[in-house]
């Protein structure tokens, strides 16, 4: 968390000692920059579960299939609320870097609300698929589906971690327009993860099996 | 393995004042110095590179303990010492132990210590999260190793675990739960580390050093954590689908429900034809280090070796169907995948060309090094060769599965990666301890490994064109294998002969170091930044973080061209090299949290396989230690590393300094990874 004014206090002239000096190669900071090499590496992950699914989609061995009890109304509802949280997350950042913080808080707030709609839609959808025979053991299909949509869902949640602890520095007041950056790099994951289920809702859901 | 030091790590003025306890947190915030504890909470990219380094050569030994069991069982027909059932065991885990627990480690050991070195950085990017690589990369190893206590024994599955064999049906103890889960949990280590690495290589180069001159290790332990970047989360999706059918009766891999047992395979080989190469571009690097410093001369085609390195990289994930030539694929495939391997042939063939031409005309010096680079160009060659000849799918149809593939791929791993490393171990030894590895045993241990290597793996090509299959327990008599079998076995003690060797030159040498003069700061008169500092390198690497102007900077602030071309010497080592003597630089303070951190994984493993409660506990402690390492008072870790404090009245302009927080990413990257 943004531990820095902690440093300041404790001595001022080791966080704002020659600043210029800074300057990385690239002018990206480590921790952004990081975190786009980290993204790269989630390509593939998730690529190896997409590839997984498509696969195995019509792998039923004589039951129900993920296809069969889609509901796909009910999952573009959810997928809406997901993509409208990146906006939030957007004005969030924007807040944050203008010196809002109490918007700043406002926007991180609804992000991680609107993350946590989506991921209640998903809970939701998982046991109903349950009670419509869809349970992670019936055959390679369910397994695959559940494994992907699960390993979203779990990116989902960790980014909620995320967005809340920022709140929570925000509160505290260490989350300062000079760390802005920390909003912003939180961003680019949860953004990720957004994009990710656009992927997903389109491969998956409105593609039918054939 | 020695892994104390004389010196003690001192930080400059001030500093201890700064890092005194700090009241957060269970543990007091750790400060630098000797001793133990020390160990434990490092952040210095040396120190990590050294455990690295220790534990990568104690793993070497596990290792080749269980490849002397399995020359022993197969030195004569109807071989006794193992049970069939452990004999699967004990190749499996050989396998696994030299590939995950030796090669990548001790490859990430010259990562640690020569990236910062090369590009003149005081550390790297993220130093705690290095610290966080080698500790879960330790912790997933010992969890893999305690299957054999309490997991009813190793993987039995060979080192890449084709489903069906994977199977609880196949496989009932829990081997390959510990398999399936502790691969997981060293993907985590090289994950953490590429990332940190990729990033301490494209922005903290020194002023001037532009990619074009980065010297070829660093470009080759990149382009490998671009490689590892990029195909640890293909196995680890592998590994979690193997996980799920095992322990909780997912169908990823069950045919009688309809599953592909060849998902596993593509899934596994995307990930493991790349991971020929994480294991053989390090030792490249290393090559293109020693053989220009040895023949006085500059890599011959430094372009050619950077763009063959970034072509092996790309092509790399091309080829990975060539493992399957046998699996019913289809032609089309089987003959994509046979063309494309022989492309692959031609970047490897440009840099073998390369090391020629440097030796060419150049004022050869063979030292104990400079024996194992060239080696490591020969060998690797014959195993390049036997590559191609599988590249032709008729030909790999009769050779899959016998001992022509071990054969092969010996010749690449061993040959080209692990006698290149050993050439960097040598090469680098002063640098790292401040006394040479003694060239009279280094001589034994090159020439007794050498004559080993050859006896044990040469005569398996003859084996595996007479039709012997690999991963076999034993074979009957009458076949004609009796001969070259005793031959291999003969080779494989005379490996380990030399292996202890070399254990027994790092203690003599150890002892004599004070009666000889040291080597001082280049004793190979070398060409790199990392022979411009003292060896051994002070805690801070730099005093001043060096300008540099061209490839070969340190070569080429010691030399110049005359008034008639000719080179000469313009300085002496004592002249340009630096001190080491600067007092106030920052350094990153240590740090418990990575170690907690990679404690709690193997509990989450061990909690997956027998209980679930204990999980529980080991993703609490890790969730709990993530949250105590990102509220850690930041240091400023860049106060650290990027620049050398000189000047203490500077204390104005603090507005745009933010924005440089690692910890809320990190203990993001990390929590999203699990």
């Amino acid at each position: 968390m943004s531990a820095e004014p902690l440093v300041a206090d404790a001595g001022h002239d080791v966080a704002d000692h020659g600043h210029d000096e800074h300057a990385t190669t690239t002018g990206l900071s480590h921790t952004k920059l990081a975190m786009w090499v980290f993204l790269g590496s989630e390509c593939l992950l998730f690529g190896g579960l997409i590839s997984t699914y498509l696969l195995y989609k019509t792998r039923g061995n004589g039951r129900t299939l993920p296809t069969d009890v889609f509901d796909i109304p009910f999952t573009s509802v959810s997928s809406f609320v997901l993509l409208m949280s990146s906006l939030t997350m957007v004005l969030a950042l924007s807040a944050v870097s203008r010196g809002e913080a109490e918007a700043g808080r406002t926007w991180l707030l609804a992000t991680a609300l609107l993350g946590g709609v989506f991921i209640g839609g998903q809970v939701y959808e998982f046991t109903s698929f349950v009670r419509e025979g869809v349970a992670f053991t019936t055959n390679p299909a369910s397994s695959a589906f559940f494994t992907l949509t699960g390993f979203h869902g779990v990116h989902v949640s960790l980014g909620i971690v995320m967005l809340m602890s920022l709140f929570v520095a925000s509160v505290k007041g260490k989350l300062t327009q000079r760390n802005a950056e920390t909003v912003e790099i939180v961003g680019l994951y949860w953004h990720f993860v957004d994009i990710v289920w656009i992927f997903i809702f389109t491969v998956i859901y409105l593609i039918p099996a054939d | 393995m020695a892994i104390t030091e004389k010196t003690p790590l001192e930080l400059g003025p001030g500093d201890s004042a700064r890092y005194a306890e700090r009241p957060l947190g269970i543990f007091t915030r750790p400060q630098a110095g000797r001793g133990w504890r020390d160990w434990l909470s490092t952040v210095d990219h040396k120190r990590i590179g050294i455990l690295y380094g220790a534990s990568a050569m104690f793993f070497f030994l596990v290792g080749g303990v269980e490849a002397l069991l399995i020359r022993l069982q197969l030195a004569a027909p109807e071989g006794s010492v193992l049970s069939a059932d452990v004999y699967n065991q004990v190749y499996t885990m050989h396998g696994v132990t030299m590939v995950f627990l030796f090669i990548m480690p001790l490859a990430a050991a010259f990562a640690n210590y020569f990236i910062p070195l090369q590009i003149g950085a005081r550390d790297v990017a993220f130093p705690r999260l290095n610290a966080l690589s080698y500790w879960i990369w330790l912790s997933g190893a010992i969890f893999l190793n305690t299957s054999w206590i309490v997991g009813g024994g190793g993987a039995d599955c060979g080192w890449f675990c084709y489903s069906t064999n994977s199977g609880v049906a196949f496989s009932p103890s829990h081997g390959v739960d510990f398999y399936a889960i502790g691969l997981q949990i060293l993907g985590i280590a090289s994950l953490v580390s590429s990332v940190n690495l990729i990033v301490t290589c494209l922005n903290m180069r020194a002023p001037g050093m532009t990619l074009m001159r980065m010297p070829v290790l660093t470009w080759m332990l990149l382009i490998t954590q671009f490689l590892l970047l990029f195909a640890l989360p293909v196995i680890t999706v592998a590994l979690f689908l193997l996980m799920f059918d095992r322990l909780f009766d997912a169908q990823f891999f069950n045919p009688d429900a309809g599953a592909d047992p060849l998902l596993w395979q593509h899934l596994f080989w995307i990930f493991g034809h790349p991971e020929v190469y994480i294991i053989i571009l390090p030792a490249f690097g290393v090559v293109s280090e020693v053989i220009p410093t040895f023949s006085r001369k500059p890599l011959f085609g430094y372009e050619f070796m950077v763009f063959s390195g970034i072509a092996i990289g790309f092509m790399g994930w091309g080829v990975w169907a060539h493992h399957m030539f046998v699996s019913g694929m289809g032609p089309i495939s089987v003959a994509a995948f046979s063309l494309s391997t022989m492309f692959i042939a031609v970047p490897t063939g440009v840099k073998v060309l390369n090391w020629l031409a440097t030796m060419w005309g150049g004022k050869l010096k063979f030292t104990v090094a400079m024996k194992f680079a060239v080696a490591t160009v020969a060998m690797f060659t014959i195993g390049g060769l036997s590559g191609v000849t599988h590249s032709v799918a008729p030909a790999d149809t009769q050779q899959t599965d016998t001992y022509y593939i071990v054969a092969h791929f010996h010749y690449v791993i061993f040959g080209g990666g692990v006698l290149g490393l050993f050439a960097g171990l040598y090469f680098w030894w002063p640098k790292v301890w401040g006394h040479f590895l003694n060239e009279r045993l280094g001589n034994w241990n090159f020439w007794i490994m050498l004559v080993g290597f050859n006896l044990t793996f040469g005569p398996m090509h003859i084996l595996g064109l007479q039709g012997m299959s690999r991963r076999i327990d034993t074979y009957a008599r009458g076949y004609g294998f009796e001969f070259w079998n005793m031959a291999a076995t003969v080779g494989s003690f005379l490996i380990a002969l030399s292996v202890l060797i070399f254990m027994w030159n790092v203690v003599k040498s150890k002892r004599d170091a004070p009666h000889l003069p040291p080597p001082g700061p280049d004793p190979w008169d070398g060409r790199t930044l990392e022979w411009s500092i003292p060896s051994p390198v002070p805690v801070h690497n730099f005093d001043t973080v060096p300008q540099v102007h061209g490839r070969d900077e340190w070569w080429h602030t010691k030399y110049a061209e005359n008034d008639e071309g000719k080179v000469v010497r313009v300085a002496t080592v004592e002249e340009a090299a630096q001190t080491g003597e600067a007092t106030d630089v920052h350094l990153p303070s240590p740090s418990f949290w990575p170690l907690a951190v990679a404690v709690g994984l193997p509990l989450i493993g061990y909690g997956l396989i027998f209980n679930l409660w204990l999980a529980l506990i080991g993703a609490l402690l890790t969730i709990a230690s993530l949250y105590s390492w990102a509220l850690e008072p930041v240091d400023d870790p860049d106060a650290a590393h990027d620049h050398y404090d000189d000047d203490h009245n500077d204390d104005h302009d603090d507005e745009d300094h933010g924005g440089e927080d690692p910890d809320e990413a990190d203990a993001s990257a990390d929590g999203a990874d699990q």
